[in-house]
């Protein structure tokens, strides 16, 4: 039985398609069948983070519309095997995405996936609302300050109020927090909120947490989803986050700060 | 003074007390009112409560106000109904 995951958090450019593109692949380096979907009609970039934005021809909506079938418009992933995009339409707006042409796409694909990653728009209107209707588990992207997290706690209400799982009285959707661009040092100084304040004011199981690095800017640069990137600390961190979602025990690194030497603290900056 | 603070390792900068304080009292009260906003019956209590009060008072749909409110284990219910300054009698009584 597939299992649809939706990665959303409700403010933007907290590392929704980042997450996406690194879970997906993740699930897909473990054997997986997996397929990740771009929902952010008009505003596509999950095709330009996993490096296949020249090979797209179909998207999403032209096979809502009946236009193209999902062979024609699924992309295969070159690196990894068992992993395959579905791009968002560039052109078309959100109202094309109906909740009856999501459902039948989905149940089309669980067919021949077995992990179903939708990528989220920022924003509660209809895109954002449609990734997550159908969510059987919900990966919800928090940067350590105020604004992110004030729209995760909205997006946990929603997920709680308005996905399928909830207005049919199922079980509602499995929330996981994912704790991106954290800074242990700033956390320690007490200048940015910490793992605990977090999971604190949201009060969902921690799946992970990404520390902020370069690597993930320099692995967008270059269109390969960071988790590939060997020696990167959010590549590792990305690949724990997926073994503790297939269900290992692992530790959460990347959460304490670094001491550092006398020379280092007067000459290395912070 | 960021030299300084980066050396000794101190600092008196910890705005993330106070973020996670705003946020833990935002927070509250936004999931206040998504869940105080109504239990389903809400809209059907005001309407037959108001029914009520106008068989005896002329009062408009505007004069009647319902809240519901949580304080620590406690749901108060707070109805509020403004009653005509003047009632012209309606002849039911």
């Amino acid at each position: 039985m597939a299992t649809v995951i939706v990665v959303t958090s409700g403010k933007g450019g907290v590392g929704k398609t980042t997450t996406s593109a690194s879970f997906a692949t993740g699930l897909a380096q473990r054997g997986y069948r997996t397929v990740v979907i771009d929902f952010d009609v008009g505003l596509r970039n999950l095709d330009l983070i996993m490096g296949c934005e020249r090979r797209v021809v179909y998207d999403f909506i032209n096979i809502i519309n009946g236009e193209a079938n999902l062979n024609q418009a699924l992309i295969r992933d070159k690196r990894v095997e068992s992993l395959y995009i579905l791009p968002a339409s560039q052109t078309r707006d959100k109202e094309a995405l109906t909740k009856e042409g999501v459902e039948r796409v989905l149940n089309d694909l669980k067919q021949s996936f077995e992990y179903i990653v939708c990528d989220s728009p920022a924003g509660i209107e209809r895109g954002a609302l449609m990734a997550l209707y159908f969510a059987d588990e919900a990966l919800v992207v928090t940067n350590p300050e105020v604004s992110s997290v004030r729209d995760s706690d909205r997006i946990l209400g929603i997920l709680a109020s308005r996905s399928r799982r909830a207005e049919q009285g199922e079980p509602p959707v499995k929330e996981h927090l994912v704790l991106a661009r954290y800074a242990p040092e700033r956390a320690d100084r007490g200048d940015m909120l910490s793992v605990e304040d977090v999971l604190e004011i949201l009060g969902i199981p921690l799946l992970g947490v990404i520390p902020e690095s370069q690597n993930v800017l320099q692995s967008s640069n270059a269109g390969v989803p960071v988790i590939l990137e060997d020696g990167s600390d959010a590549g590792a961190a990305y690949g724990d986050l997926v073994d503790r979602f297939l269900g290992k025990n692992l530790p959460h690194r990347f959460i304490t700060s670094q001491k550092k030497g006398f020379l280092k603290r007067l000459f290395g900056g912070s | 003074m960021g030299l300084f603070d980066n050396f000794f390792g101190t600092s008196t900068n910890k705005s993330a007390a106070l973020a996670k304080e705003r946020l833990q009292i935002i927070v509250a009260h936004e999931r206040g009112g998504r869940r105080g906003s109504g239990p389903d019956y809400l809209p059907a209590l005001k309407k037959e409560l108001l029914e009520v009060v106008r068989k005896y008072v002329p009062v408009d749909q505007s004069q009647i106000k319902v809240h519901l409110d949580r304080e620590g284990g406690y749901e108060i219910l707070e109805l509020n109904i403004t009653l005509p300054d003047e009632e012209p009698r309606s002849g039911r009584s």
